[in-house]
């Protein structure tokens, strides 16, 4: 049992290992290993691609985390003790928002936005009152941050409302009897408790926008991220340079889930 | 009890995202698949089932989706199975947060990375290299279902251990505990106690994974090489280069309704265990 439990772990950890140690490679192969070097990394973030790249998974990755941080609490807080239609509506979106598969919602937003798009610039233009072409809506970093806030409001959403389920209800009792104002209850007592929720889903919202590459595919317009960027290299051809690329990405990854992990074990003990 | 217009405040943000973000471009799929080709690609408005009718053109892409996507959630169920056992019931207490978080990290980070290992393992200079030193020669591993599903364990292992790890841990140890006393055998007691009391762990991991498969666009794309595709790759192929909106829009609507009949089936199945949701979070 120990022994199949460690085949596992190994089968999940090699392969990531395997591309962790061949991107400190100092040889200009992918596959062959020629002594130690950080060389692959120094090309790497001066190949001014993945300069560029990078800077757009960051906008959009940290936009739409705040985006959804802000209202997916906002929601959350609404929803609390709710009943009724508009619970069972909203309940129901989020599932769908989570459960739809991200190709589909990559392509029903290219395709929605562009034909909304198409309505609405001629008609900017025509009640365009200043001189000079009036500015046209395409798609781009707004379009894709739109895209990845829907997917991280309902993950926001789920992990505040556990938090808020999971809350003793007598602190906001005693706050309120003790004559604390609704707002002074909700910044002195709420939102301490569930501030360890929206930091988790913060950062798993980050991760989740940073690492997609299929609705970015269709809607990030011009743009590119780095998943884009990583999956045309990798069709050209396996370099060293993506190794070293796939390494940084595996551990801010590994380092802002392991902090939100923490965030949610504070939960489980407290 | 707060006013109700701050809850409607609130909540207005998240209900406009939902709304113009969701609800908007799925009733726009919806309206397309029942539209014809322009003629340079996009979208013609008619309502015609022309494109319905069209489906049998991609029916590869179906067949292969709607047989790899359950014979790679059964292999994962099959790894999955005893290493949940493991971590519920045999590993030790002190480690088994640490085990648990590093079976489910890899489900976070990038799958394209993931799968990008596997073309490096599996390509000519991985494996098949290894091979060839012993003997044999010319195996070729990349591009083939045998490395889609390799992917596909790789990357979705993690969303079967849980839940049903979860489904075990909960399980109450008295009845072993009655089940060995009244003399019977351990594999007893686990096909009898042990196994039909994670069948809900079982089926909420099992209907994850399957309907995260249904949509899978990358593990195909990497590791399978244009020769094995799933509906995910047909769908990115009419979209980006052929641009039949309309089509590829009946496509997406297909795909859907083979997802939300998965989803019913084992939904029904939960409530008939009478064992209502298992409320499982992916972290």
């Amino acid at each position: 049992m120990r022994i199949y439990a460690a085949a596992v772990y190994l089968f999940l950890y090699i392969p990531i290992g395997i591309i962790a140690l061949f991107s400190f490679s100092a040889g200009r192969n992918a596959s062959e290993f020629a002594g130690f070097s950080l060389k692959w990394y120094g090309i790497a973030l001066h190949n001014p691609f993945v300069v560029e790249a990078l800077r757009t998974s960051f906008t959009v990755a940290a936009s739409s985390a705040i985006l959804a941080a802000v209202f997916g609490t906002m929601a959350a807080l609404a929803l609390q003790g709710m009943t009724g239609r508009i619970k069972v509506l909203f309940d129901a979106l989020i599932y769908i928002a989570v459960m739809i598969p991200g190709i589909v919602i990559g392509i029903s937003t290219l395709i929605a936005i562009v034909t909304v798009f198409g309505w609405l610039n001629p008609l900017i233009a025509a009640v365009w009152p200043w001189d000079g072409p009036a500015p046209q809506l395409a798609m781009g970093l707004g379009s894709l941050i739109a895209a990845h806030t829907l997917f991280n409001m309902a993950l926001v959403i789920i992990i505040v409302r556990a938090r808020i389920a999971g809350m003793d209800r007598s602190f906001t009792e005693a706050s309120a009897d003790l004559y604390a104002t609704p707002f002074g209850t909700f910044r002195q007592i709420t939102l301490p408790l569930i501030l360890p929720g929206i930091l988790a889903g913060f950062l798993l919202s980050f991760t989740f926008s940073f690492d997609d590459f299929i609705i970015a595919f269709f809607v990030a317009g011009a743009n590119t991220t780095l998943p884009i960027y990583v999956f045309s290299s990798i069709r050209r051809g396996v370099t060293p340079e993506i190794n070293a690329i796939g390494t940084m990405v595996l551990t801010l990854s590994l380092i802002l889930l392991v902090t939100a992990q923490g965030f949610l074990q504070r939960k489980r003990k407290g | 009890m707060r006013p109700k217009l701050i809850n409607r405040l609130l909540l207005a943000p998240a209900g406009i995202w939902f709304l113009a973000m969701l609800v908007l471009p799925l009733a726009v799929v919806l309206v397309f698949s029942f539209g014809e080709r322009g003629q340079s690609g996009g979208y013609v408005p008619a309502f015609t089932f022309a494109q319905y009718l069209n489906l049998p053109a991609r029916w590869k892409a179906f067949e292969n989706t709607l047989t790899l996507a359950p014979v790679g959630t059964l292999i994962v169920l099959l790894i999955a199975y005893p290493l949940a056992y493991f971590l519920a019931l045999r590993a030790n207490p002190k480690w088994r947060t640490l085990l648990l978080i590093l079976v489910i990290v890899p489900f976070w980070t990038s799958i394209l990375i993931r799968s990008y290992a596997w073309i490096f393992i599996l390509g000519g200079r991985g494996i098949p290299a290894l091979l060839d030193m012993l003997g044999l020669h010319n195996l070729r591993l990349i591009n083939t279902p045998f490395a889609v599903l390799v992917g596909i364990v790789y990357g979705y292992l993690p969303l079967m251990v849980f839940p049903i790890f979860v489904s075990l841990e909960r399980l109450d140890k008295r009845l072993l505990e009655a089940s060995a006393d009244l003399g019977s055998p351990p594999w007893r007691s686990f096909l009898q106690i042990t196994l039909p009391l994670s069948l809900p762990g079982m089926a909420t991991g099992c209907m994850l994974v399957f309907i995260l498969l249904m949509g899978e666009f990358l593990i195909p794309a990497m590791l399978g090489g244009g020769k094995v595709f799933f509906v995910g790759n047909a769908l990115v192929d009419l979209f980006l280069q052929s641009r039949n909106w309309a089509f590829g829009s009946a496509v997406a609507v297909a795909l859907v309704v083979v997802m939300l009949v998965t989803v019913t089936i084992y939904m029904r199945a939960m409530t008939r265990w009478g064992n209502g949701r298992d409320d499982v979070s992916l972290m």
